[in-house]
């Protein structure tokens, strides 16, 4: 932006310019419509009275909410078990992971370097292999079919994610400010609350939405970690619905859209955050 | 040290002078073990936390893989070691080669496909024009949508009978009766095509930012030298971007090799065990058989596979960055 205002540009053809540019604004239009168009029929066919029939039409003519009716009256306590779990789940991801963050960004400890090499690593930890070993560790703690034994298993999909995010923030901030604080008398657990948290809080949201997305997508831990109802998210919800109601898809695909309002709606509270989000968080 | 003495000449309170002089006894090294105690404390719950939940089934993984599990074993307790049996079973069986080889099927072609498709929509998104952005942002959609999610959408879009896809290629007058899903020579392609379009957005997104970060001299440079576009590219922009290529492919890597929720929402590994993979036939022999032994021996080979690529991984990362 600033570079075009910069250069004092030719005055460039602009009879020709607009057009090719419209032209790719079409063109983006139709890569658009391609990458959406599965969702675009989820929701369309949660429209539908008959989307069981052969026939589902392109448009949802006569539009019609029983899909949407029997999915909440299914499915509202499993979105409300998600919820919980994904909250329960941001919670302690960012409790353990911003202090971690702090340290390893700020303090020169001996083996600091290990530990980073370390969290980069649990990223290549296969969930199912994770899964394999804590059911059995579950089944002895008795966390089984508990809500925070879930919650734990969800937070660790974000954890190292979070850690490599923040610190990767967390070193930029200048070492005088954290000495002035210490010089103020502030603690250093008064300096890591009233001054660094406050400082990250870009950081933090990013790692805590996207701890947060993990943890409502997480299909493998729920449906690993519980053996009974109790305890059961929406993914593992669905996932068991089309084994019970394959006739009908109308509810199926009104459950699916369900499940994604949340992020979508995080998403766009958060946009901003998210772009540095994620380049800061995976190149570096 | 400095800093509480300097606190304590500025603000002059006795309190603050008493509690410099009451840590005085502590020698300077002293001092600073404490020091490093009390920042110890901040990483420690981190370091718990993540042995506990990654280390601790690192381990627990191989010890498995020696022991003898059977549906009974939860109630009783009782997991003898037996040896090496589980690893000659899992490898007698024909099932684990076949399945070894449907993930470096699926690794390969889902990485191609989203790399590929996913640069090309980064090198457009760089061009200027009026809506760029907001189409940018809305191509992430798909990401948001949990993966087993889309699976379950994209298993009736591919319906064979009632599906969108087969009614549309029969409109256009292509063959609208493809067995997508539901023939051994096509699920696993159906699956990788999923696949592909759920890691579209990811890689788009990260090539972008990587594109952004070449310098646009360069581009002009090449430009004044008279190369075309597609040698800017391939010697220009290809070279700069490398970094990022490295990073978008290890991360596709580690998500796609495990992957679990799609194949068990659009196949659950059939038919005929054509869709299953490595991560499906771990699920499969651990919590559909309750054979975790078996599992644990299935898990420690993609751990495996995971650990070569890894080290190469940080090989190439060592020598770039000197």
């Amino acid at each position: 932006m600033a570079t075009t205002t910069q250069i004092p540009a030719a005055p460039a053809p602009a009879t020709v310019r607009p057009k090719r540019r419209w032209g790719a604004t079409v063109f983006g239009l139709v890569i658009l419509a391609v990458m959406l168009f599965p969702l675009y029929w989820m929701i369309n066919t949660a429209l539908q009275p008959d989307a069981s029939l052969v026939d589902v039409g392109p448009v949802p003519t006569g539009v019609d909410f029983s899909g949407f009716t029997s999915a909440i009256t299914e499915q509202g306590g499993n979105l409300l078990t998600s919820l919980a779990v994904a909250l329960g789940a941001v919670a302690i991801c960012l409790a353990v992971a911003a202090p971690a963050a702090y340290g390893l960004a700020q303090f020169k400890l001996r083996g600091s370097k290990t530990i980073v090499f370390g969290t980069l690593i649990t990223q290549m930890v296969p969930g199912i292999v994770i899964a394999n070993a804590l059911y059995s560790a579950y089944v002895d703690l008795g966390l089984v079919n508990s809500y925070f034994g879930l919650m734990l298993a969800d937070a660790s999909l974000g954890i190292p994610f979070a850690i490599v995010l923040m610190r990767s923030f967390m070193v930029s901030i200048p070492r005088e400010v954290i000495e002035a604080a210490e010089v103020d008398g502030a603690g250093r657990i008064r300096t890591f609350v009233q001054v660094v948290l406050p400082m990250s809080r870009n950081s933090l949201i990013t790692a805590g939405l996207f701890s947060f997305l993990y943890a409502w997508s997480d299909f493998m831990f729920a449906l690993t970690l519980n053996t009974t109802d109790e305890v059961k998210p929406i993914t593992l919800g669905i996932y068991q619905y089309i084994g019970a109601h394959v006739g009908d898809w109308g509810s199926v695909m009104a459950a699916s859209v369900l499940s994604a309002v949340p992020a979508a709606v995080l998403l766009v509270l958060s946009q901003k955050y998210i772009a540095a989000g994620i380049t800061g968080g995976s190149v570096k | 040290m400095s800093s509480t003495t300097a606190s304590a000449a500025t603000a002059g309170a006795p309190q603050t002078a008493g509690t410099a002089a009451a840590k005085k006894p502590l020698s300077p090294q002293g001092a600073k073990r404490r020091r490093q105690l009390a920042q110890w404390g901040f990483i420690a719950p981190a370091v718990i936390f993540m042995a506990l939940f990654f280390g601790y089934p690192l381990v627990r993984n191989i010890v498995m893989s020696f022991q003898d599990y059977s549906p009974t074993t939860f109630f009783t307790g009782e997991a003898p070691f037996n040896g090496t049996d589980n690893w000659s079973n899992v490898f007698s069986d024909g099932l684990f080669g076949k399945a070894l080889w449907q993930t470096i099927l699926f690794t390969v072609g889902s990485l191609v496909g989203q790399f590929c498709i996913g640069l090309a929509l980064a090198v457009f998104f760089t061009r200027r024009f009026p809506l760029n952005g907001i189409l940018r942002s809305l191509i992430l959609l798909p990401w948001l949508v949990p993966m087993v999610v889309s699976g379950i959408v994209w298993r009736r879009i591919f319906d064979q009978d009632t599906g969108v896809l087969n009614s549309f290629l029969g409109t256009i007058g292509l063959p609208g009766d493809t067995p997508w899903l539901t023939s051994t020579s096509m699920a696993l392609v159906s699956v990788i095509l999923v696949n592909i379009w759920i890691g579209i957005p990811f890689n788009m997104v990260i090539l972008y930012g990587g594109l952004q970060e070449v310098p646009k001299e360069l581009h002009e440079a090449a430009a004044l030298d008279g190369a075309s576009a597609w040698r800017t590219f391939r010697s220009v922009t290809l070279p700069m971007l490398k970094p990022v290529i490295t990073v978008v492919l290890v991360l596709g890597f580690m998500s796609t090799v495990k992957i679990l929720d799609l194949v068990l929402a659009l196949t659950d590994g059939g038919p005929a065990d054509s869709t299953q993979t490595l991560g499906t036939l771990t699920y499969q022999n651990s919590f559909v058989q309750m054979d975790f032994g078996a599992g644990a021996v299935v898990g420690n080979i993609l751990i495996l596979i995971s650990a070569v690529f890894a080290v190469f991984y940080l090989r190439v990362n060592r020598n770039e960055g000197k």
